[in-house]
């Protein structure tokens, strides 16, 4: 593996050169220690933060917006994805809440990412 | 109709005018935040996905965490905020806005004004597309609204069409939400999103994107049941015998934004490029008092852009309503050699001077020029859909633009 990949860590989006050619993995032109991490996960076992939303009962929204507490392996988003659908919460949630515990088998939680009141049906 | 007062009125509460009235609120001055919707946030809403406040707060988040960030931020100031409102009309000079709100119709008088009111979607029919006029075309920006705040899928099978972030977001917002995604349409050679995006949304889930290629008809009734792909040459024209029918039962678009200029301003007020409000470097726009943020001024690349324009926005409006704003002379910035969107269009020596600017072509290797400030800074992969961005100091601009009529940027190879 040789070439230029760019880093998603965050929207400034450099352009990193990597190469394992030599039996050692090279990484170039990353601004931060972040982008290393990313691109040396890149090379080993891509990951990514999955932001979605789960169903809400109850509340203001009909859906709570969400994260994954740290970057879950990517070849395992859709296979997440059908088992986060199955998720519903009760309102109130606020922002931070957990509103699911290790999702991937490696301890990453759901982050609720919005507050949503409870409202009352009439 | 009753009338009130107010220090500085803000219209919009999505990012621009958050950090407008935030910054504004922090100069001790009563601000008014006017939001048509029932809460604070814009867009931001309904943009779940992660990759915002990087530079504003050091820290990435999703949309709805920086909007309820920005939000708590300002409840913590003297800001009102009256959501469900619209301006019907403004008078620039007067600096007095004609509101319908819950509370009834009234008038706000206000020292200053700041117009955060972002962008449009361009909408399908601006897009000159023949064949029917099936359910099943949705803008971008709606889909995700349906998707992310009112739990509705669109459609079954989508193909869609432009590739800016929204459109590539989209992308990816679908397919994970279990709709077939048969790809994205670009007419252009590249794409018109930021490259993170192509690869996190696209390449990482092997959704194709048609560069070259374009949609020149839909069919179906009452439910689209096929859009037309044809790919296009360097001038953009369809080429013959490349044509393909596709079977969807969803369009979506992400065909650009419009800025919302058009209930505020004549043509005097616009610039033709950005196609949004002419403002200097403190966000005054032509008229007196009157400033404009965010994306009704260009369509930004980041919101931490927005925040950061609506923050010194707000900042200025405060500092004009105290009667603090010196009416110095503006300096007026032109467009040189392969520069496309460029803000701000004047510069005082009052304020930093932030400039933005999209290149009209790609190139490698480049410099953006600014000879009248002494400024060569050099970049490499330029895209016109990634903006540029540089910073001069005040203290800078005093000393080096006394003497100068105007100052002109471009880039070279």
């Amino acid at each position: 593996m040789k070439g230029h990949i760019t880093c998603t860590v965050c929207p400034v989006g450099c352009k990193i050169f990597i190469s394992d050619e030599s039996g050692e993995i090279v990484i170039e032109g990353n601004r931060c220690e972040r982008g290393y991490e990313y691109a040396m996960n890149e090379v080993v076992r891509p990951k990514r933060t999955l932001p979605t939303s789960v169903k809400v009962i109850g509340g203001s929204l009909p859906l709570v917006s969400v994260k994954s507490s740290k970057p879950i392996d990517r070849k395992r988003i859709i296979d997440i994805m059908k088992k986060i659908k199955s998720i519903t919460v009760k309102a109130p949630v606020r922002i931070g809440d957990v509103v699911a515990e290790d999702i991937d088998g490696e301890g990453t939680s759901l982050i609720a990412t919005r507050n949503v009141k409870e409202v009352h049906e009439k | 109709m009753k009338s009130h007062e107010t220090d500085i009125l803000v219209i919009g509460g999505g990012a621009a005018g958050m950090a407008a009235s935030l910054s504004a609120s922090k100069q001790n001055k009563h601000v008014t935040l006017l939001e048509r919707e029932n809460d604070t946030g814009g867009v931001l809403n309904q943009c779940v996905h992660n990759g915002f406040g990087v530079q504003f707060y050091q820290e990435e988040l999703t949309g709805p965490e920086f909007s309820t960030r920005l939000h708590g931020e300002m409840s913590e100031q003297n800001v009102e905020v009256i959501c469900e409102s619209y301006v019907r009309n403004l008078d620039v000079h007067e600096k007095i806005a004609e509101i319908f709100s819950p509370q009834g119709a009234y008038t706000i008088k206000a020292k200053s004004v700041v117009l955060a009111t972002g962008a449009r979607e361009r909408p399908f029919g601006a897009l000159l597309i023949p064949g029917e006029r099936p359910s099943g075309i949705f803008p971008a920006g709606l889909a995700q609204r349906f998707v992310n705040l009112e739990n509705h899928l669109p459609g079954k099978k989508a193909i869609i069409l432009g590739s800016g972030d929204i459109g590539l977001i989209m992308a990816r917002r679908l397919h994970l939400e279990g709709m077939k995604v048969i790809g994205v349409v670009e007419r252009l050679p590249y794409a018109g999103g930021l490259t993170r995006n192509v690869v996190q949304c696209l390449d990482d889930f092997e959704i194709p994107l048609y560069l070259s290629h374009t949609i020149i008809e839909v069919r179906g009734s009452p439910r689209l049941e096929a859009v037309k792909m044809v790919k296009v040459d360097d001038s953009l024209n369809p080429i013959d015998g490349t044509e393909k029918w596709i079977e969807v039962d969803t369009l979506i678009l992400s065909a650009g934004l419009i800025p919302h200029v058009e209930d505020f301003a004549d043509e005097g007020a616009l610039d033709h490029v950005n196609k949004g409000f002419i403002v200097s470097n403190t966000g005054e726009t032509v008229y007196s008092g009157i400033f404009a943020a965010g994306n009704n001024v260009a369509i930004y690349d980041l919101v931490d852009y927005v925040a950061a324009e609506g923050w010194i926005a707000g900042k200025n409006a405060a500092l004009y309503a105290e009667g603090n704003l010196d009416k110095t002379r503006h300096l007026e910035i032109r467009r040189g050699k392969n520069v496309n969107v460029l803000v701000p269009n004047k510069v005082t020596t009052e304020e930093h001077l932030r400039i933005y600017l999209r290149l009209k072509e790609p190139i490698d290797e480049g410099k953006i020029i600014i000879n009248e400030l002494g400024i060569e800074k050099e970049f490499k992969y330029g895209v016109p859909s990634e903006m540029l961005q540089l910073t001069v100091n005040k203290k800078k601009l005093s000393e080096l633009l006394h003497d100068k009529d105007n100052v002109t940027v471009e880039v070279i190879s």
